[in-house]
């Protein structure tokens, strides 16, 4: 059984549906990398998942180790949340809290969920700061914020995500807002502690080369749709859908499965990503793509297959 | 951060001293002659150089300046007329006949009196009821509140004193018009005659208070921080006080500070609405009998109080904000 089953999910705000139907699955153990444009749906779909939007309507399936989610009392989600799956977000400074210090925000969920003690959450924090790869970790826990650089506030974030033990970790952009190096040693933090404690893995990126590196299987979305679903490898050594292929002949050194680009110039993609309050009908790519049928601007293509999944109504002839 | 506190308390002392120069400038160059008004009805030209020089008005006005500076830290006497003002002299009052110093300490307690319940009342009214208006913006309730405070904020302070006497005092009965005594002798008629002052003085700043931190909150919910603590499964109402109201508070704080500060040295129309014998009160009356050396004394009060109170406001977000260091 999967560790999150996710079916037709659907987040809608008022008339507004910014994701429609995705489906995805992970298993512990496992990294799911969630690629797309910003406004493609990723981070809403995650957020549905936590139970974390707002005035959102959501519809559809989830199951979170047999359970479903959708649905389901406020009170039971949020003893779920930061206890069996946790979140970090894309800028680290403005997700901790300036006025608490980095160790009472690590122990305040753990004392929490595991009914602990103060002192018993406060070493528990000094533990995991030390885990995450924090130099003196007894002294920096007494610390602000922003007495951390970018790379170690993240690394405080990741402390505190994981301070529970939770099974299902999804990291928003976890690394964007970071330096090159610092992005490199976040990932392999991460990987690091999947191994050890057997997460499973969601990564939203938009960034081609960290889905390379971490991630198991791909998830491509594109206008709250998913375009493409795959094992990772089959992903970026053959693309099938015009969008997957337009992306990874952006991105230097990755285009290795696209006629054309190996060595030879990036190609960007025309035109920019849509609004989810005017999609445009039929395949919402359709406008930015390249080899575009008529019936693409008026039918929306079905997401199709068995191991790699494309929703593109020229599948099989490309 | 003491280093930090004495550069702003030295800034202070000049800051008082730039008020008091524009205030004494002020005073003489308004046609207005305190010695024709301490002369009388039946002044001759002799009689009224004689007042002058009594007053020590017909010194240059540096030197009046100066002695005026000197009284305040060593006492002086006034002009020739033999009268000893002890430091802290601030000038004396030829109307009260009484030094300036000793009026303003008579009437600070009902203005610190007025101030301190109105700033509770208002303070709690206005953060509670901003925090209910932001948790449920858009709907009714919301609406609702902000529309009073709109309401409240558009009707002038004398329009809300003369409702409050006219329904609670004149027609209801319910309380005795204000007879002010000091807190010690009696506290429950020091609380029955401040009653209707308070609730108009904080129906005032309360409707402010409101509007303030109903965008305060607003802005601090949409935080990533705040997302985070919902994110660790943190129960709504610790999300709310322990991760929303300590940001929500910081810019409320700041504005408090300067609004008490400003009403220790006297609610001047709340004051006289209600008859009540504070620092407001005596300024209104000193200003309509050009009784200058009141004015100047209310005015280097005043700014007394809110630079100090914004000097208490900034060593205070150093206790709440731990990114604030003191250079």
């Amino acid at each position: 059984m999967s560790l999150l089953r996710v079916d037709d999910l659907s987040v809608a705000f008022g008339r507004v549906r910014v994701v429609d139907g995705v489906s995805f699955t992970v298993d512990r153990g496992r990294t799911l990398g969630i690629v797309g444009e910003s406004g493609s749906g990723k981070s809403v779909s995650t957020l549905a998942i936590m139970g974390l939007l707002r005035g959102a309507s959501v519809t559809g399936s989830v199951t979170f180790d047999g359970e479903e989610l959708v649905g389901a009392p406020e009170g039971r989600l949020r003893s779920l949340r930061g206890a069996r799956m946790s979140m970090i977000f894309q800028d680290p400074l403005s997700s901790l809290h300036p006025f608490y210090t980095v160790g009472e925000q690590i122990a305040e969920a753990y004392r929490l969920h595991k009914k602990a003690s103060r002192k018993a959450a406060h070493e528990r924090a000094v533990e995991m700061l030390g885990e995450v790869g924090i130099p003196a970790p007894r002294r920096r826990a007494r610390e602000h914020p922003h007495r951390f650089s970018g790379g170690m506030r993240q690394r405080v974030m990741i402390a505190m995500a994981l301070a529970c033990e939770p099974d299902l970790l999804i990291a928003d952009e976890p690394t964007t807002a970071l330096d090159v190096t610092v992005q490199a040693q976040i990932l392999e933090l991460i990987q690091r502690l999947q191994s050890e404690y057997g997460l499973g893995i969601i990564m939203i990126t938009h960034d081609l080369g960290v889905v390379a590196r971490i991630a198991d299987d791909v998830l491509v979305m594109y206008g709250g749709r998913a375009a493409e679903r795959a094992a990772s490898a089959r992903v970026f050594d053959d693309p099938r859908h015009p969008y997957t292929q337009g992306l990874l002949a952006s991105v230097p050194g990755l285009g290795r499965g696209i006629e054309g680009s190996g060595g030879g110039r990036l190609r960007a993609i025309p035109g920019s990503p849509p609004s989810p309050s005017a999609f445009p009908p039929g395949c919402r790519f359709h406008p930015r793509c390249s080899v575009a049928l008529d019936i693409c601007a008026t039918e929306q293509p079905a997401l199709l297959g068995t191991v790699r999944q494309v929703a593109c109504h020229r599948e099989g002839e490309m | 951060m003491i280093v930090y506190a004495l550069r702003r308390l030295a800034a202070i002392a000049l800051i008082l001293l730039v008020i008091c120069a524009i205030t004494f400038a002020i005073f003489y160059l308004l046609p207005d002659d305190p010695a024709l008004d301490a002369c009388g009805k039946s002044c001759t030209t002799e009689r009224l150089a004689d007042v002058r020089h009594a007053m020590g008005l017909d010194q240059p006005v540096l030197a009046q300046f100066v002695s005026y500076l000197t009284g305040i830290f060593a006492g002086r006497t006034l002009g020739t007329s033999g009268l000893e003002c002890a430091a802290p002299c601030f000038g004396y009052s030829w109307q009260y006949a009484s030094p300036v110093w000793d009026l303003l300490l008579d009437r600070l307690g009902v203005s610190a009196s007025l101030a301190a319940g109105a700033a509770v009342l208002w303070l709690v009214v206005g953060v509670v009821l901003g925090i209910m208006a932001a948790l449920r913006k858009g709907s009714l309730l919301d609406r609702g509140i902000v529309l009073s405070a709109l309401a409240t904020t558009s009707a002038p302070v004398y329009l809300i004193a003369a409702l409050l006497i006219y329904f609670v005092i004149l027609q209801g009965e319910l309380l005795p018009f204000p007879d002010y005594q000091p807190v010690l002798d009696n506290p429950a008629a020091w609380a029955a005659s401040l009653l209707l002052p308070w609730i108009t003085l904080a129906a005032l700043y309360a409707a402010m208070y409101i509007r303030l931190t109903r965008a305060s909150m607003i802005e601090t919910m949409a935080e990533p921080y705040i997302r985070t603590a919902r994110a660790k499964g943190l129960p709504e109402r610790t999300v709310v006080v322990k991760h929303g109201l300590r940001s929500t508070m910081t810019p409320i704080l700041t504005i408090f500070g300067i609004d008490l500060g400003g009403l220790l040295a006297g609610a001047m129309i709340t004051e006289t609405m209600f008859g009540l014998p504070g620092l407001g009160k005596l300024t209104f009356d000193a200003i309509g009998k050009s009784d200058q050396p009141v004015v100047l004394g209310v005015t280097l009060l005043a700014a007394l109080f809110i630079t100090l109170a914004n000097l208490v406001v900034d060593l205070l977000y150093g206790v709440i904000d731990p990114r604030v260091r003191y250079t």
